[in-house]
């Protein structure tokens, strides 16, 4: 088992992927790890949300993801 | 009641309108909104991604807010996902009510929310090249409107 980080918008572009599997558990500071570069600045970016399962975290930073969780990275979205 | 659909295929105003009108023969109007792929001479093509357990559970509650808020007959919020072209329909909004002013305030509001607020990312190809869209000042500016 592992956490299923799915990245949306642009953040697939910079992933090269549009998932990515990593160990769990995992924390924010553990997402950071896993996610270097332009994509680890984008995700701290403000602007960028994160949710677990379909839930949207009030404050990104208390993430705490466990395995078989799916971990949502979404940039501000175009609108419809 | 409400119809939130996320289509992965072709939209239809036409057919879901006469279907709308139909579920809804007590209305007293019915006013809809179809947005399309602008067309722009540079843009050969559009593509919309979602995050399904998130932007169906948004219009969802964008439908049960605008229920909430005017008295309506029924409610139709149908998006479309995937690669379109310039003049394709993207989206169609649908309110039937008793009376006009209640559909056209009750779609407006919808409208205004689903361009801003929907959990939507859109890309553009322009010169065989993709493009990720920012969003436009004017879609939050159009969404003040409705928090005064």
């Amino acid at each position: 088992m592992s956490v299923k980080l799915v990245f949306l918008g642009k953040l697939a572009d910079l992933a090269g992927a549009p998932d990515k599997d990593v160990p769990g558990p995992l924390d924010w500071q553990g997402l950071l790890d896993a996610l270097p570069g332009p994509l680890g600045e984008a995700v701290k970016g403000e602007r960028t949300r994160v949710a677990v399962d379909g839930k949207l975290l009030a404050d990104k930073t208390a993430l705490s993801a466990s395995d078989g969780d799916e971990v949502a990275l979404l940039p501000p979205v175009s609108g419809g | 009641m409400k119809d939130v659909r996320i289509l992965h295929g072709e939209l239809s105003p036409g057919n879901a309108m006469t279907a709308f009108s139909a579920a809804h023969p007590e209305a007293g109007g019915v006013v809809s909104f179809v947005g399309k792929v602008r067309p722009d001479k540079d843009v050969e093509e559009l593509e919309l991604k979602h995050y399904a357990p998130l932007t169906l559970a948004g219009m969802e509650d964008l439908a049960d807010e605008t229920l909430a808020h005017w008295p309506l007959d029924g409610l139709l919020l149908h998006h479309r996902t995937g690669k379109m072209k310039p003049g394709d329909p993207i989206v169609l909004v649908a309110a039937a009510a008793k009376h006009r002013r209640d559909a056209f305030e009750a779609a407006d509001f919808a409208m205004d929310h689903l361009k801003s607020d929907a959990w939507f990312w859109k890309r553009e190809k322009r010169d065989g090249e993709w493009h990720w869209i920012d969003p436009r000042p004017q879609d939050h500016a159009d969404l003040k409107r409705w928090k005064a």
